[in-house]
């Protein structure tokens, strides 16, 4: 494969073709924040909390979902970058509950970390608080909609790394929500494993271990990359 | 001319609250109250969420107790949960009960109320504090802060925090205790019981000089509600729920906590989202009971340790068949105090305390649970109703300063009976209704689940309910 030799924040950095600069910064040790993201399963570009600015385009793009390229000039961060990305870090917070003291994430919490990297001390928005609710009809899980970002994490580990296709995203915009099967209680659905793969893969408190306290929910995120690759490069890297 | 001054706020009460005096047409005392106007509601807050994270929840309903919440929400979960939990997670649980209650009192004696009566009511209010306390009997408040210390040791040694320790779950605990830490605790035990019997022997002084605070601050018949052991022995934790009069009968015995609300009725009251409970049987305002350190010693026939013992004989022969003056309330905390660090004293060495089965695992077995346990400030009763799959449906709390809500009102007039002269409210009288309130130590955060915004008020009305004057200090 095609070396790539790009700058990232001024930086020399080599890549191999079709490594996203994401991939490429983190393998040069340069820190881009993401949430949508989670290694081994396909990136969608959705949260855009990794944007960086490359010169040349007028636009901001994504990091996990573009590709190197030879001579690319990345800046990862800047005060437009982290004005945006604490705008969109306050804008999620808003759109749902997020009660930190009481979550069952609290201090395990993607969202929580970013935000505390952020400096959000307060959201200069209007809280939506919509009234959701929490599933609990499965036996081993339960899904609080108050907690959720709609990063779709579940969804893709579900899909693609399990192979269930049980999580899926209803709705449009602001009235989108994840389902399980055709929209019925957890606990009912027919093609749910109950294997916990969307468990591991959320990155907030909205996907739990039944009966899990504050705090609880400590996840090893590492699992679904290692069957991942153990399944694609028939590699079993613990 | 009948008027209305209204007072606010208590300062150094954990949160806010207003008070009313209303006098009549001569000029007397005719009714006082008590108005908590915030309102966090917290009990509708909890609707729709799953049970298990109840614990979490609701410690933090108060910064000052939020062991207590966390004790009775747990104990409510084992319920819903059905379980008898690993005899190391009782234990432990009881330990950090202990700890709770001993910086609670520490508190509310050597930091809020000790400056009051052992610097003088003429005090101005920037000397009567523990900066005060400290300026004039050093080794007295340094102890005190010690006491306090220790207390929040024990919680943070078990839970890992002083404050919002989310240690008790449903089923038991989440962490062991460690060797290391059972050590570090055991070696700070003689001086804390030291800094007790220190502190009681200053407030037997005091007893002996303050002899119109004992009569006037709050001296009425009422009952008394608590938990006790089912041999009579005083009881922080479990046991069986006891009303007792004012003379010392028993009036309700072995209850089952759990069926409190055949005991214990509700009344709510438009000027205050604080609920006054009342015993059932003797109906409002008739069944005004009182709860806390003053009910639980008058209701226990013995400590169970035997310093504390020594103490409740002593404290004992003050009342006739029970103590009503609820200056005592400061005995009771003070022997309380001693009680628990004697208890410490002998759990600490039970081998079952480093026991690592401390959770049992269960789904949801009941659809309604009740946890009571005894907070610092008197009972508390965590009520939960949950659907099939653990999801709360209702909540119903009661609260400590809640139940002491009447016997505070009663509190209050009697100190305005006596010290109110023509139609002003003087700094002394001031000082000794609040001294009066906090004698309760009550912690309105917590009973109103209020947000704690201080808007003090004082208002002047007329007798058709006119405002004649207001007067807002910040
Ligand atoms: S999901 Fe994360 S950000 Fe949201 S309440 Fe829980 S800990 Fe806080
Ligand atoms: S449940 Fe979790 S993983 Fe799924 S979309 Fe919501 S936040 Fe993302
Ligand atoms: S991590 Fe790249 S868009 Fe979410």
């Amino acid at each position: 494969m095609a070396a790539k030799t790009l700058t990232i924040d001024g930086q020399l950095v080599s890549a191999e073709e079709g490594q996203t600069v994401l991939d490429a910064a983190r393998d040069a040790g340069i820190y881009i924040p993401t949430l949508c993201h989670l290694n081994g399963i396909q990136d969608i570009g959705a949260c855009r909390l990794c944007l960086v600015e490359i010169t040349g385009s007028p636009k901001l793009l994504p990091a996990c979902v573009t590709k190197v390229q030879e001579g690319m000039e990345v800046q990862t961060s800047s005060d437009r970058l982290r004005r945006y990305r604490r705008m969109i870090l306050e804008l999620l917070l808003a759109e749902r509950n997020h009660v930190c003291s009481v979550c069952v994430s609290n201090g395990h919490c993607e969202l929580q970390t970013l935000a505390a990297e952020h400096g959000i001390d307060h959201v200069r928005f209007e809280y939506l608080s919509p009234r959701l609710e929490v599933d609990l009809s499965h036996r081993l899980f339960g899904m609080d909609h108050n907690r959720c970002i709609l990063c779709t994490r579940c969804v893709r580990a579900c899909w693609h790394v399990e192979g269930a296709g049980t999580k899926n995203v209803a709705g449009r915009g602001i009235q989108s929500r994840i389902i399980s099967d055709l929209n019925q209680p957890w606990g009912q659905s027919e093609t749910c494993t109950a294997c916990g793969k969307c468990v591991a893969a959320c990155p907030t408190g909205a996907l739990f271990n039944r009966g899990a306290t504050v705090a609880e929910m400590q996840r090893d995120r590492t699992r679904l990359e290692y069957i991942v690759t153990a399944r694609e490069k028939s590699q079993w890297i613990v | 001319m009948p008027r209305q001054i209204t007072i606010d706020p208590v300062t150094r009460i954990e949160g806010h609250a207003k008070i009313t005096i209303q006098l009549d047409e001569a000029g007397n005392v005719d009714n006082v109250r008590f108005h908590v106007v915030e309102f966090r509601g917290f009990e509708r807050f909890c609707e729709g969420r799953p049970f298990s994270e109840m614990p979490g929840i609701t410690a933090r309903i108060c910064g000052i107790c939020p062991v207590s919440h966390l004790l009775a929400s747990a104990k409510a979960c084992d319920r819903i949960l059905s379980v008898d939990i690993p005899p190391a997670a009782e234990k432990l649980r009881r330990m950090m009960n202990l700890g709770q209650i001993i910086q609670s009192h520490a508190l509310s004696f050597f930091h809020l109320s000790a400056p009051d009566f052992l610097l003088g009511w003429e005090q101005p209010p920037e000397r009567r504090n523990l900066f005060g306390l400290a300026a004039a009997e050093p080794e007295l408040a340094r102890r005190g802060i010690r006491l306090r210390q220790f207390g929040q040791e024990v919680i943070e040694t078990l839970g890992g925090r002083k404050i919002h320790p989310a240690w008790a779950v449903p089923g038991g605990v989440r962490t062991a205790l460690t060797p290391a830490g059972r050590e570090a605790l055991k070696a700070r035990l003689p001086e804390a019981k030291e800094s007790a019997l220190m502190a009681l022997d200053r407030f037997k002084k005091v007893l002996s000089t303050h002899k119109q605070e004992l009569q006037v601050f709050g001296n009425f018949p009422s009952l008394f509600v608590g938990l006790v052991a089912p041999n009579g022995t005083w009881e922080h934790y479990d046991g069986h729920l006891c009303v007792m009069d004012s003379v010392g009968n028993v009036i309700c015995d072995h209850a089952d906590p759990t069926q409190y609300g055949s005991i214990i009725g509700e009344a709510v009251e438009t000027s205050s989202y604080l609920k006054s409970p009342y015993y059932k049987p003797l109906g409002y305002p008739g069944g005004m009971y009182r709860v806390g350190p003053l009910a639980r010693l008058n209701i226990a026939r013995q400590m169970g340790t035997p310093q504390a013992d020594e103490e409740l004989s002593r404290f004992k022969t003050l009342g006739r068949g029970a103590v009503n003056a609820s200056f005592m309330y400061h005995y009771a905390r003070l022997i309380e105090i001693l009680a628990c660090v004697e208890r410490l004293e002998e759990m600490l060495d039970d081998p079952d305390l480093l026991g690592t089965r401390l959770r049992a695992d269960a789904g949801v077995n009941s659809l309604e649970g009740v946890g009571v346990s005894e907070a610092p400030r008197g009972t508390l009763f965590h009520h939960y109703n949950v659907d099939e799959k653990g999801v709360i449906r209702r909540v119903n709390l009661i609260i400590a300063t809640g139940q002491n809500n009447l016997a505070m009102n009663r509190t209050v007039a009697q100190i305005a009976r006596h010290y109110l002269t023509g139609s002003t409210i003087s700094e002394p009288m001031l000082n000794r209704i609040e001294a009066g309130i906090r004698a309760f130590d009550p912690c309105l955060s917590c009973s109103t689940h209020a947000d704690g915004r201080i808007a003090l008020r004082v208002a002047l009305l007329d007798a058709k309910g006119q405002v004649l004057d207001v007067a807002n200090r910040l």
